[in-house]
């Protein structure tokens, strides 16, 4: 992504200005984070050292060890794992095997440190080798294939419930044109408190995101771009109750994007904000370390609020997911920040302003791969009009210059896509696309017109805004209902008893391995 | 009076049908198309367009003829209401028949995540010009968001004492809808409330008629604004309590 000339001459200072409001928010939230760790945020680590399989119930090994660590998990769960491969003489798959028996791991006696430490040292290698070559491979075929990556990037999504059938129609999309194929998850996934284990056939409106089905459809969509000579994008949801989980099998089979976002959850979820901020970061460092771009979730917020009058809180909440996200080691180029085309569109102008409103966020995010979601809220079932909304949103995403471009479907608020629905979405991002390449190089902007005064008044307002939520406290905003108009109690929500306080003797080597790498903390 | 489709004709049933068949892209797989069409009961039928998907689908857009038609007079549909208030006139007649707010609880039940419907009718903004009932003076209005059971959503009404409850459902993938919203109704009949406050679906892919099917006391489809619901839940009540005198 190359930064533009600004068309609509932003303040400089006023951009900075945000930065540093959203700076300051965010470092107290950071000291809270730095001092806890969750269930999942531990489990993570368990699966990140190789603890996979789930026993007979579907209960998944790494949540059998967090069950039987219980208050312990405040000095970590890793030393309990790690002193089992030691003391038993057993690889992880053999380990996983006895968990999955029965064995509590929590009853071995201690060995000594050393050897734990080694043990830790091993595995990590086995880790970061893995990552990297994961990383590797993604980079070769991406530099192989350059010039068959189109911009912005076309991203459908598939939600059959089913991974075989997702299969099918994955490819079906890729074959079309699509560089970008999300497996929604199903209903309900966000709020369960373990990742469901082995490949799934049955869901709700999506598929259950599972280590098995990441593998299948990888594979699937590899076999494609094998024969297109193209690389297809995979992405999942790194949201909900097991973030860090999910961002986990996401760097070690080779995930491309994650949904994540660093509210999300506490506000369209209802999980708990102490939990939610301890996970983003955990899982966000994961997702650095694999390479992995970032989608957050700013879209929402247009979905329960007015896209006019509340334009500010999505790029307010921009400036906390940067902020948020470069705090766990991210760079800019994997923060595909998220925003939405949902003005009414009966408001007179409403194209201006959606208009501006993008290249606002092109302007003031340069180096980042901006997410730009479709009209949702105000799509009827006339599919008809659906299919010229969303040509004027095609518009707007490549005369923006916008990173992923996530297709409108006409038949959106019906059903989920059918097959020839993203064929229509495809066939009309490739003919905007292509029949206004150079657009975006020829046109400017009158210094005061409509659109240049509408980016400011944005601007202005998220300042404002991010000012008062300065005042408050992040944790005391949320509670208020300063974001999405949804107030959400701070001992509130799901998932607040997995979260510990870090005790002093503190042990997590992929903690340690993962802000090394990264250059986290002090 | 028989009615038929109008294309540019009167009754000439033109029907316009686009569909995908899991087939290579080549002239057979048109003509199989074509006769599909003629299948379905389309006297004349004809592909406009053939396109492939991948290797082993071809989409097809379809125009067919048809004989068929229907006596408008033996079509049966109740709306949920004849004539709606605006937000005004809803308040008035509250404050004229009830002398009290009406309690209003909604949320969008079982797995489902998708608030949109139901933030719609219930949040302050409304939609579309149309504010949500939360705007409304007489109406004492509680949305609790996505996902909730519906065990916790009767507990919750019964403790507000709701005068009605609203349910939204989006996903309606395999029938998913259908049985959360037959398991709410059997729970209220378990539990003792059904008949005691107003049982109301709303969803894009919901209408009255699968309410009434399901037990409910009305359903309100795509196209529905707060004044729509709250219209109904009033006249409704104040039809049941001067029913009870």
């Amino acid at each position: 992504m190359t930064p533009v000339k600004s068309k609509l001459g932003l303040s400089k200072a006023k951009i900075a200005e945000a930065r540093d409001l959203a700076a300051d928010i965010t470092a107290p939230v950071q000291e809270y984070i730095d001092a806890h760790t969750t269930v999942t945020v531990e489990r993570a680590t368990l699966r990140l050292l190789g603890a996979d399989g789930a026993n007979p119930d579907g209960v998944p090994v790494p949540n059998l060890v967090a069950a039987h660590c219980g208050d312990k998990l405040a000095g970590g769960a890793a030393s309990f794992y790690l002193n089992a491969l030691v003391k038993l003489s057993l690889t992880p798959a053999e380990l996983n095997k006895k968990i999955e028996q029965g064995l509590n791991i929590t009853e071995i006696p201690f060995t000594d440190t050393k050897r734990v430490q080694k043990k830790a040292e091993e595995l990590i290698k086995g880790l970061d080798a893995r990552i990297a070559g994961n990383v590797a491979h993604r980079n070769a075929r991406l530099k192989a294939c350059k010039d068959k990556v189109k911009s912005p990037q076309i991203y459908v999504i598939v939600a059959t419930g089913n991974i075989y059938e997702d299969v099918k129609q994955a490819q079906a999309a890729a074959l079309q044109g699509a560089d970008i194929i999300a497996v929604i998850r199903t209903t309900g996934q966000s709020l369960l408190d373990y990742v469901p284990y082995g490949a799934t056939t049955e869901g709700f409106g999506g598929t259950y995101a599972t280590q098995e089905n990441f593998r299948i459809m990888r594979k699937a969509l590899d076999e494609t771009g094998e024969k297109e000579g193209r690389y297809i994008k995979l992405v999942n949801y790194c949201s909900g109750l097991c973030m860090p989980e999910i961002a986990a099998m996401g760097a070690l089979e080779r995930l491309d994007m994650m949904l994540n976002d660093s509210m999300y959850g506490i506000l369209f979820r209802d999980i708990n904000m102490y939990r939610t901020f301890t996970d983003q970061f955990f899982s966000r460092m994961i997702n650095t370390a694999a390479d992995i771009i970032i989608n957050t979730g700013e879209d929402n917020y247009l979905t329960t609020s007015d896209a006019v009058e509340k334009a500010h809180t999505v790029l307010a909440s921009q400036f906390l997911n940067e902020k948020f996200a470069a705090n766990s080691g991210m760079p800019n180029r994997l923060m595909g920040l998220g925003h939405a085309f949902e003005i009414n569109p009966d408001l007179k102008n409403g194209f201006l302003y959606e208009y501006a409103q993008a290249l606002m966020a092109r302007e003031i995010f340069p180096e980042h791969p901006l997410k730009y979601m479709p009209p949702t809220k105000f799509m009827t079932g006339d599919i008809f009009k659906g299919l010229a909304m969303n040509t004027l949103f095609n518009f707007v995403s490549k005369a923006t210059g916008q990173g992923i471009h996530l297709l409108g479907m006409l038949t959106e608020a019906i059903h989920t896509p059918y097959l020839q629905d993203r064929h229509l979405a495809i066939a009309n991002a490739l003919y905007v696309h292509n029949t206004m390449e150079g657009f975006m190089d020829e046109i400017e902007f009158k210094k005061d017109g409509l659109m240049a005064r509408r980016a400011r008044q944005v601007l202005d307002e998220t300042s404002q805004f991010l000012a008062e939520v300065k005042e408050h406290g992040l944790f005391k905003a949320i509670e208020t209902g300063m974001f999405a108009e949804i107030k959400r109690p701070r001992d509130g929500g799901k998932g607040l008893d997995g979260v510990y306080e870090k005790s002093a003797g503190y042990y997590n080597p992929v903690e340690t391995y993962l802000k090394k790498k990264l250059k986290v903390g002090k | 009076m028989f009615i038929k489709p109008y294309g540019d004709t009167s009754d000439d049933g033109a029907v316009q049908l686009s569909f995908t068949l899991p087939v290579k892209h080549c002239g057979r797989a048109k003509e199989a198309a074509r006769l599909y069409v003629q299948k379905l009961g389309f006297k004349k039928a004809e592909i406009v367009h053939a396109e492939a998907l991948s290797e082993d689908f071809t989409f097809f857009v379809a125009y067919g003829k048809t004989d068929i038609s229907l006596d408008y007079d033996k079509v049966e549909y109740a709306e949920a209401v004849d004539k709606y208030m605006s937000m005004d006139e809803v308040n008035d007649f509250i404050k004229t028949h009830f002398k009290r707010k009406l309690v209003i609880v909604g949320a969008c039940t079982g797995t489902d995540a998708h608030t949109v419907g139901i933030d719609a009718i219930m949040n302050m903004k409304g939609y579309n010009h149309h504010y949500g009932l939360e705007r409304y003076p007489m109406i004492e209005a509680f949305n609790l968001g996505s996902q909730v059971p519906n065990e916790k959503l009767l507990e919750y009404a019964k403790k507000v004492k709701a005068d009605a409850v609203l349910v939204s459902q989006i996903v309606t993938q395999k029938d998913v809808h259908i049985k959360n919203l037959t398991e709410l109704i059997e729970l209220a009949e378990a539990e003792k409330v059904r008949g005691k406050m107003l049982l109301v679906m709303g969803g894009p892919r919901v209408n009255n008629k699968l309410a009434k099917e399901l037990g409910y006391d009305a359903g309100f489809g795509a196209g529905t604004y707060a004044d729509h619901v709250a219209t109904f839940v009033a006249k409704k009540l104040y039809e049941r309590m001067t029913s009870r005198k």
